[in-house]
């Protein structure tokens, strides 16, 4: 019988180790589409962790948001842009081996600083939803439009200036491009496409050339 | 949840937000000759902004939304400077961008969201308003930057500001995160509490150091100024004196929050690590600063120099170094618009102005802004009676206070080398002989040059009669 909180401790360092190694990955091969699909791993192992954590709503609207649809818009991008690898890559492998040292020392650091011990203390804090007596969503819902109103209303301003800075460094206005001009073609009338010619059923044999109306060959 | 009394108390915000998102919808309607009404409206928008400020100042500090907005007196100053920082950054603006076909509505609701980023953070009570105020000022700023899309100095410019600043981001979230695990909270006024009883103080610790960098970045610190030189000299320079002026307000605002409110009790921790920021931004400031000949250029790293000047007032760690270190705050963001003001009103169209040697015989050819531009270079040196120089001797007075008396020396030594540049712009203005066929005067209409003039005079007024706002920037600390 593994105890559950031991198996929880597995878990996660397993979902950890995932997420680390993947998040290595996204910046280290070759393929940028593999490089894409390593960044979904990352993010899909981010949300076996919070599943972990009893924080089940994050842990799908990562994956439905930004497995789902993010992340398959990167995709399509990526494949459709013709990105020379190389030259992507030429600095990083240089600085490499540096990189991974500095990396392992300040792992070291942060282990011994912080202690590996301090870790095992608590595996998770008490979950605040099931404190309350309600599911995870509700309990999110309840502390988004209570205790943190405000940040949740800022975040939207953000994105708003998200927006506007978008137009602002996209929307160009060329002249003499031939717009679509909605208001025009909704305004048209049946008359303006189609004219109803009358003429002769039957058309006469052998037509002459009107005199003075030639073209010059 | 919140009650109508939460609201009176974020009301100045809120009225901003509203003014913002109609100045946009006006802007969409508008046609581009109108467009000046939008520039006198925006004006009008920040002037009420200050009024509502001051006007609904509580007596005493109040908090709203559950301890995530604080309104005291520490916000309201520098809410008040950072607004009429902004007013003054538009006057100067107006000009330079309708030379420069970069007139458009966003650069005033892009700046007007920047300032409410900045009035949020300095009013943060929350870790989590701490990030979003921050983001909202840093975003509007990255794409202020890369407002002229057609230069490539400016995208470039534009996007080391948006790496580097995500890079910062990142490490001050990884901070609040570590705090947040040491402590279990993200309200400050908790944090403050709880930082005590942490039973994990080494996480704590490591918390702290991923926000000083946080902060550090904010400020344009050495080791983490690598972004100011390109983006002062990289931007517009109307866009060049907004960054170099109202944000250095709200860059104290979060150094105060995070360190003074949240995490006070760690004095003993962050001051040795602020006292490094300061001598290194001094060093770097001051010695890389005397090789430039662009004068953007020249100016970030004085900024650089400058935000080491502000930490000696923070490495105090009390009352009487955060009040000089605000006040050098707000003599910086005032010399800091005059002074990318005076380069904003001698270009024109095709000429910049950025180069020292633009200015070569200035004072033959406009003694005015020879005059003008010798003030604020003085100002920003610190030869007495200019306002520069009391911020300067009211921050080393903290640090000397605090025990930190080589500190002082240092900031002194610098500042002495740092007279070099200075002197050297005002040498090159009144010494050398003028280029032929240039010529350079003081451009814009009349409300830009009363402004400017006001402005440099109010670094002459306030250098002299700097006690009244000095007693404001130490009242505001005090209970």
């Amino acid at each position: 019988m593994i105890d559950s909180s031991v198996f929880q401790l597995v878990c996660f360092y397993a979902f950890a180790a995932v997420t680390v190694v993947a998040a290595l990955g996204v910046i280290t091969l070759r393929n940028t589409v593999h490089a894409v699909l390593s960044l979904v791993l990352t993010f899909f192992s981010t949300a076996c962790i919070w599943l972990l954590a009893e924080a089940e709503f994050l842990a799908i609207a990562l994956v439905v948001v930004y497995v789902g649809a993010v992340m398959v818009l990167f995709l399509f991008v990526v494949m459709m842009l013709d990105i020379d690898r190389e030259q992507v890559r030429e600095g990083f492998i240089k600085y490499l081996p540096v990189g991974i040292i500095v990396a392992l020392v300040m792992l070291g650091e942060m282990l011994a600083l912080i202690g590996v011990r301090a870790m095992h203390e608590q595996v998770m804090g008490a979950n605040p939803a099931t404190v309350a007596g309600m599911s995870n969503t509700e309990w999110l819902g309840h502390a988004l439009y209570t205790e943190f109103l405000l940040p949740f209303e800022i975040a939207a301003l953000i994105l708003t200036v998200g927006v506007v800075a978008a137009v602002v460094l996209t929307l160009r206005h060329r002249t003499g491009v031939r717009h679509q001009q909605a208001s025009q073609q909704v305004r048209v009338d049946a008359r303006d496409r189609v004219r109803v010619v009358k003429m002769a059923a039957v058309v006469p044999a052998a037509p002459q050339p009107a005199p003075g109306k030639e073209t010059t060959p | 949840m919140p009650n109508f009394n939460d609201i009176l108390i974020l009301l100045p915000e809120l009225y901003l937000v509203a003014a913002a998102c109609l100045l946009l919808l006006l802007d969409a309607f508008m046609k581009a000759e109108q467009r000046p009404l939008l520039h006198w409206l925006s004006i009008a928008v920040l002037l009420v902004g200050i009024y509502l400020v001051v006007e609904g100042q509580p007596s005493q500090a109040v908090t709203a939304f559950n301890g995530m907005f604080v309104r005291d007196g520490v916000a309201e100053i520098l809410k008040v400077f950072a607004l009429l920082t902004t007013v003054l950054v538009f006057i100067y603006a107006k000009p330079y961008l309708m030379d420069r076909k970069l007139f458009v509505g966003e650069f005033y609701t892009l700046t007007i969201f920047a300032v409410i980023g900045i009035m949020l953070l300095v009013s943060a009570g929350n870790l989590i308003m701490v990030y979003l105020g921050l983001e909202l000022l840093t975003l509007s700023s990255y794409a202020l930057v890369a407002l002229n899309r057609d230069s490539r100095l400016s995208s470039e410019a534009a996007i080391k500001y948006f790496v580097l600043g995500a890079l910062a981001s990142g490490m001050l979230l990884y901070g609040m995160s570590m705090v947040y695990g040491a402590t279990g909270t993200l309200d400050l006024a908790h944090l403050h509490v709880a930082a005590t009883q942490t039973s994990m103080p080494h996480l704590l610790v490591f918390g702290l150091i991923f926000m000083i960098v946080g902060i550090g970045f904010k400020l344009g610190a050495a080791p983490f100024h690598m972004w100011i030189p390109d983006v002062y000299q990289g931007s517009p320079t109307a866009v060049t004196i907004f960054i170099g002026s109202a944000p250095k307000l709200a860059a104290f605002g979060m150094a105060y929050r995070l360190l003074a409110s949240g995490l006070g009790d760690l004095a003993y921790d962050w001051q040795l690590m602020l006292a490094c920021l300061a001598v290194l931004s001094l060093a770097i400031g001051n010695i890389v600063a005397i090789v430039q000949s662009n004068l953007k250029r020249l100016l970030a790293y004085s900024t650089i120099s400058h935000m080491g000047y502000l930490l000696l007032g923070l490495v105090n760690a009390g009352p009487e170094g955060y009040a000089s270190a605000l006040f050098y705050a707000i003599s910086y963001a005032l010399t800091g618009a005059a002074a990318f003001g005076l380069i904003l009103a001698l270009a024109r169209a095709g000429f910049e102005c950025e180069e020292i040697d633009d200015l070569k015989g200035l004072n033959q050819r406009s003694p005015w802004a020879a005059f003008l531009m010798m003030l604020v270079m003085f100002s920003l040196a610190g030869v007495p009676p200019l306002f520069g120089f009391f911020g300067k001797l009211m921050v080393f007075q903290a640090a000397i206070h605090a025990g930190f008396l080589w500190l002082a020396i240092v900031g002194a030594v610098f500042a002495i080398i740092g007279l070099y540049y200075y002197l050297r712009v005002v040498k090159v203005m009144y010494f050398d002989k003028p280029v032929e066929g240039t010529e350079i005067r003081l451009q814009g209409d009349v409300s830009v040059r009363v402004v400017l003039s006001l402005n440099v005079r109010a670094l002459l007024v306030l250098g002299i009669g700097w006690g009244p706002l000095f007693s404001w920037c130490q009242r505001v600390f005090v209970g």
